[in-house]
């Protein structure tokens, strides 16, 4: 009997320790690339890490200015079309979306979130690379606002559902129309979650590099022009990372360590932000 | 995408049992319509792209699937010169590939989901349970990066030779080991499918309901046990959910995979041998794809995978859905 009781609670105790022990390993690589890219990335960044272009290949210094730049564009471009069409279909799933209307652009939003990001890479080929015969920023925008809408639609969607429901009834109460009360009410009282969502979804897109590789295909200069390829981060970092020279890798890792601080950045950022809102669980 | 938010404070109610507050006006208001016109309109886009996207790749995987037929699925032979192709190898790689590091993550990500909801001191939870969500915003350029320059090393000098050593006699760890590899590719992708997984399990883990570990508690059961027998099952369907939303993921990731795996059309049991998946094919060969027929196996090899994902997926959330029904469960993980 006892002896079978401190059988029951040893394994209990040894069950605890491996599932800590599980939770530790999943977590180690994190922290094992962070302490990688600090170590060997955070040396080789300084002013002309951002000011320059790249030096011929096997010669040493350059930067990565144009990546940086383009990267700029092209995410910024991208926004621009995927913001508004994200947030739009965001406000009907949580406002109009209870019908079979809304059933079906949830579950297409959440098809799209799931659809490998190479697939829209080389859709979005046929659509613009194809017909225009040339590589540009603009159809690496396309691109990556394609993967943006889903996201944002569904973000926007959760984050406005938080909104108490208490408020709708008095901003309906006192005569304000269903619009009114969505826009100023509603979507305003939900501002800083849908921003912070819409930032989440952009750093996510930025950090994207399939869908680029046959849309903004990168381009070794510095360039600003959307209807010529163009250079972003990511698409550098792979290059650099698959090419034979030492100095390549240098970059790679200090261009690795960049993106990843504009991601942790705002990643921290909405945690903030969403925090003092709504308070934790 | 799992750095969005912090979880709701409490369920939110499903759309369709909400009441109606404001029934539909029986005079006509035009700015209620014209903004609801307009939101609809936005909302339409989402399934119009979905189809176009489809039909684009439908259309352009044409002349393939006609020249090739079903034998595109399984012949071995991928022959720019001789614009033979045959995506078996491809398939292969990539279900070989995402299962392996599925079997890898459910482990781990079961780990840190029974330890976040179950064992976890509360000033705990919060900071792991956002280690895990940045696990899952590292680019994947940078999970490749690190796997060139750190996990392969790694694997080389630390691990490879002792399995040599083992297991070298079976057919799965057979041959020289040359770094990237089928091993190394479904390695980062455990590694990046993790956080999908642990955080959907998590939610699913939340969603099971107090009365279920206090009654076995009740009944005498360790905590360990309670977990086990009480609060897992319960959760099953939602967790087997969640480890298919990893599957997805690790099906069409590119890029990590791309850099790690090989990229060689050859379909070999070793585990060291290098290998290929549709997704990194599509990545490596799409440019230099120079006849139509060569662009066409690609996209059909690219429809293909869609097809698997989009199934792969929509199964994972109807199970999802089925256990935290109302929960906006999931979506937040992706």
């Amino acid at each position: 009997m006892s002896g079978r009781r401190l059988r029951r609670r040893a394994a209990s105790t040894v069950m605890t320790g491996v599932v800590v022990l599980l939770a530790g390993l999943a977590v180690l690589p994190l922290l094992l690339i962070f302490g990688h890219l600090v170590a060997k990335g955070a040396a080789s960044i300084d002013l002309n890490f951002f000011l320059k272009t790249p030096v011929p290949a096997g010669q040493t210094g350059g930067g990565v200015a144009h990546a940086i730049v383009g990267s700029g564009i092209v995410v910024g471009l991208a926004a621009l079309i995927g913001l508004p069409v994200g947030i739009g279909a965001g406000i009907f799933l949580a406002e109009y979306g209870g019908g079979r209307l809304g059933w079906l652009v949830r579950f297409v939003a959440d098809a799209m979130n799931g659809t490998p990001s190479i697939i829209i890479g080389i859709v979005a080929w046929t659509w613009m690379v194809k017909p225009m015969g040339h590589f540009s920023a603009l159809a690496g925008a396309v691109a990556l606002a394609v993967i943006l809408v889903p996201l944002i639609a569904r973000t926007t969607e959760e984050m406005i559902r938080l909104v108490p429901h208490s408020l709708r009834e008095a901003a309906l109460a006192l005569g304000y129309p269903r619009w009114r009360t969505s826009l100023r009410v509603i979507v305003r009282t939900a501002l800083t979650g849908i921003v912070t969502g819409a930032l989440v979804g952009v750093a996510r897109v930025a950090g994207e590099t399939a869908p680029l590789l046959f849309t903004a295909l990168g381009n070794l200069n510095f360039s600003v022009s959307l209807s010529q390829p163009i250079q972003a981060l990511p698409l550098q970092i792979y290059v650099y990372a698959s090419g034979p020279f030492e100095e390549w890798h240098r970059l790679a890792w200090a261009s690795a360590l960049v993106l990843m601080g504009l991601v942790l950045v705002l990643a921290l950022l909405a945690r903030w932000a969403t925090r003092t809102r709504y308070g934790t669980r | 995408m799992t750095t969005t938010a912090t979880p709701p404070a409490q369920p939110v109610p499903a759309a369709a049992s909400r009441p109606q507050l404001h029934p539909p006006p029986t005079r006509a208001n035009h700015a209620d319509r014209l903004y609801r016109g307009v939101v609809t309109g936005l909302a339409l886009l989402l399934p119009l792209l979905l189809i176009t996207q489809v039909g684009e790749l439908a259309v352009n995987a044409w002349p393939a699937m006609r020249r090739f037929g079903l034998g595109f699925l399984w012949h071995s032979t991928w022959d720019p010169v001789a614009e033979v192709y045959g995506a078996g190898p491809l398939i292969f790689g990539t279900l070989v590939s995402s299962l392996l590091a599925v079997a890898i993550a459910i482990p781990l990500a079961l780990g840190v989901a029974v330890f976040l909801t179950e064992f976890a001191p509360r000033w705990l939870r919060q900071p792991v349970a956002f280690l895990v969500e940045l696990l899952a915003a590292v680019p994947s350029v940078v999970y490749g990066l690190w796997g060139i320059f750190v996990l392969i090393p790694f694997l080389r000098t630390v691990v490879v030779p002792p399995l040599r050593a083992v297991l070298g006699w079976t057919p799965f760890f057979s041959g020289a080991f040359y770094g990237s590899s089928m091993l190394a590719g479904a390695i980062i992708l455990a590694v990046m499918i993790v956080p999908y997984i642990a955080a959907v399990s998590r939610e699913v883990l939340l969603a099971v309901p107090e009365s279920q570990r206090e009654a076995a508690l009740g009944l005498g059961a360790t905590r360990w046990e309670a977990v086990w027998t009480a609060v897992l099952p319960y959760g099953r369907a939602g967790i087997i959910g969640a480890v298919m939303l990893g599957l997805g993921r690790a099906l069409g990731e590119t890029m990590a995979v791309t850099m790690l795996i090989g990229n060689r059309h050859d379909i070999s049991a070793s585990l060291l041998q290098p290998g290929y998946t549709i997704a990194a094919a599509i990545a490596n060969e799409f440019s230099e794809a120079t006849t139509s027929l060569y662009l066409s196996a690609l996209f059909e090899a690219g429809l293909l995978l869609f097809v698997i994902t989009l199934v792969v997926n929509a199964m994972a959330r109807l199970l999802v859905w089925r256990v935290a029904r109302g929960r906006a469960v999931g979506s937040r993980a992706l």
